[in-house]
């Protein structure tokens, strides 16, 4: 075991990776010779060069496809968005082309392809650079969408989502880069589809991902003062859903919450609710509630943002209404 | 023969396949045996046959919806091309694709693409992994002039300039985007031009004469091949039938869909053929021979099976 940081773990992934496979290269805006808007990808041109390591002007749609063709002719293209949402302007390569290439081939082509980069809410940087993608792009036949909390799954599902056939989509968190964390050693993979459960309990089944994963913790440890114990699975992967673990859980404890950073409506929180509903029904002993940020743009301004995103605050309260009910 | 007159003759093959195919496939639709959208090629054959002929195994060939006349230029069979627009298991995407999304991996053939615009990038992939493994492949792009006005066309060509990537990009330009006249949907007609703004080389030309087309494009594959330089090339060309079989074709007259046809690449490779000594006799049988072809790949759609319910979410994910 050592100690990493978030963004080192990343790194360390896509390095071993292409350490192993010629196949692997690394493309985005200032990956390269600025060492990565958020340092994930430091050190890596003056590794391997500017054959594998590959700084692109503005043009997420045109890199995104290139990535695409370059994955259908076999390469391992790693695509970094500096941040999510700028693949709005990819979404095209995304949606039309990278998860339909197989479907309209009849399997002949695949496109084993890893888009990766910061998803969610940093700090104050408004309503365009704050969004949550995991709605849209889990929607997607396909696809596959992962979303690490931890630093070792930060390394071990970044790995997987490289050696993987198909694209997989890699949210990881601004504000999570710094995060220290231990990391296995060796080669550590952690398998695409697998939920982890972060904490046990018997009042209450919370289930969450990625960021909200380290609002959710210290929540449910204030409301341990009180006897509340809750049990938390982290879903890790949202697209493929691990839910068996957490309904497992919700068999003891009849009450199930949904945390999440995105807009309430639809999205990964619904379709966890609805399997939920239509697999725990008779052990459920009220409705399943969702935390999520609130119905709007992201505003710019410290107070109101913080009131936007979900805190430990609303957490606690979030179990205490689904105790409630 | 002389040697010329051999290579016309089969490149007029092709482009007279390509035609007997297309009508084959008007007439099915027409019968309700084939669903979903059909793009027809007739009057362009000129321009992916000429094109193609340059092309050798480890190159790789990506275009649009129109897609059918690039497929068999590829050397798809008709019999696959027939079967998937007949959304049978036998077709080349397993009926999963149909008319747009011809694809086949052995010959390099990667769609067949419904998205206008979209696969311009998808091939400067194809040609960037070439250069990435060192090899000396060649990426052909076919696309209308209705894709020159989106954004994915320029930054794939930006990209593919700025990379010096082994492409070569060709704008097949039929005057028409759907419905519309170049007059209401480009400042400058000449979409050879765009080139220009990428520091790309560029070749401008019609789809008269099938050989001048193998020449030139020829050309810009040599130069990526080479060099690792793309090239921008427009072909001026013609479709006689509307953009889609549910066109009516109310925008352009009549007399200028005939008026057209006078320059038929066709009709321009048999009249060739003749001055250098083949007769009516060599081209009864060229027509009898595709005729039997076509007759085979009808049959042979009809006759295979459709695909299996499995096949829903089979290739969802390798």
């Amino acid at each position: 075991m050592r100690e990493l940081r978030y963004r080192e773990a990343l790194r360390e992934a896509i390095a071993e990776e292409m350490e192993r496979d010629d196949r692997v290269f690394l493309m985005g805006e200032e990956v390269g010779y600025y060492q990565g808007a958020y340092k994930v990808t430091e050190g890596l041109l003056e590794r391997f060069g500017t054959r594998r390591v590959v700084d692109t002007p503005i043009t997420e749609e045109g890199f995104a496809g290139i990535g695409v063709g370059a994955a259908m002719m076999g390469l391992r293209p790693i695509i970094e968005f500096m941040t999510w949402n700028f693949s709005a302007v990819a979404f095209d390569q995304i949606i039309n082309h990278a998860a339909k290439i197989r479907q309209m081939s009849g399997g002949q082509f695949s496109c084993p392809i890893v888009f990766r980069g910061p998803n969610g809410a940093a700090k104050q940087t408004a309503a365009q650079h704050s969004q949550c993608w995991e709605a849209f792009y889990t929607h997607i036949p396909g696809l596959k969408v992962v979303a690490p909390a931890t630093v070792a799954d930060a390394k071990g599902l970044l790995k997987s989502a490289i050696r993987d056939a198909n694209p997989v989509l890699v949210l990881e968190d601004e504000r999570l880069y710094g995060l220290k964390g231990e990391v296995p050693d060796g080669d550590h993979l952690v398998p695409i589809g697998l939920s982890a459960q972060r904490r046990d309990g018997d009042a209450v089944t919370i289930v969450t991902w990625g960021k909200m994963l380290h609002v959710v913790l210290p929540a449910c440890e204030l409301l341990a003062k009180e006897g509340i114990e809750c049990a938390v699975f982290d879903l890790r992967s949202l697209r493929p859903l691990d839910l068996g673990p957490a309904l497992a859980s919700i068999e003891r404890t009849g009450r199930a919450l949904v945390v999440q950073e995105s807009w309430p409506y639809g999205g990964v929180g619904a379709e966890v609710v609805d399997r939920i509903q239509r697999e725990a029904f008779s052990a459920l002993k009220g409705p399943v509630l969702r935390v999520t940020g609130r119905d709007a743009a992201m505003p710019y301004n410290k107070h109101l943002e913080e009131l936007t995103i979900p805190t430990v605050d609303t957490v606690v309260r979030g179990v205490r209404a689904v105790l409630a009910s | 023969m002389a040697a010329n007159a051999d290579e016309l003759l089969g490149l007029h093959r092709q482009m007279l396949l390509i035609r007997r195919f297309e009508e084959a496939s008007a007439k099915a639709y027409s019968q309700g045996k084939i669903g979903g959208f059909l793009h027809l090629y007739i009057g362009q054959e000129a321009s992916a046959v000429g094109a193609i002929a340059n092309l050798g195994e480890g190159d790789s060939v990506v275009g649009t919806y129109r897609d059918h006349g690039i497929a068999l230029a590829r050397g798809m069979t008709a019999r696959a091309c027939m079967a998937e627009l007949y959304g049978k298991v036998t077709g080349c995407s397993k009926g999963l694709g149909g008319s747009m999304h011809f694809f086949d991996a052995e010959k390099r053939m990667l769609g067949g693409d419904g998205i206008v615009g979209g696969h311009v990038a998808i091939a400067a992939g194809a040609a960037f992994a070439s250069k990435y493994r060192g090899l000396k492949e060649v990426t052909v792009c076919f696309l209308g002039e209705g894709s020159v006005s989106i954004g994915g066309f320029h930054e794939a060509l930006s990209l593919a300039a700025l990379w010096s990537l082994p492409l070569v990009v060709i704008v097949e330009n039929n005057e028409y985007s759907m419905g519309t006249p170049l007059e209401r949907t480009m400042s400058v007609h000449d979409t050879s031009q765009k080139a220009h703004g990428y520091g790309m080389a560029s070749d401008r030309f019609t789809s008269g004469d099938v050989l001048e087309v193998k020449r030139r494009v020829g050309e810009a594959v040599a130069r990526a091949r080479e060099t690792s330089k793309p090239t921008l090339i427009e072909v001026r060309t013609y479709r006689y039938r509307g953009h889609s079989m549910s066109d009516p074709g109310k925008y352009r007259t009549a007399d200028e869909v005939e008026e057209r046809k006078k320059t038929d690449p066709i009709l321009r490779a048999e009249t060739d053929l003749r001055t250098l000594g083949l007769v009516d006799a060599d081209f009864a049988r060229i027509e009898a021979e595709i005729e039997f072809e076509i007759e085979d790949c009808l049959r042979f759609a009809e006759e295979s099976a459709e695909p299996g319910e499995e096949l829903i979410e089979a290739f969802t994910y390798a």
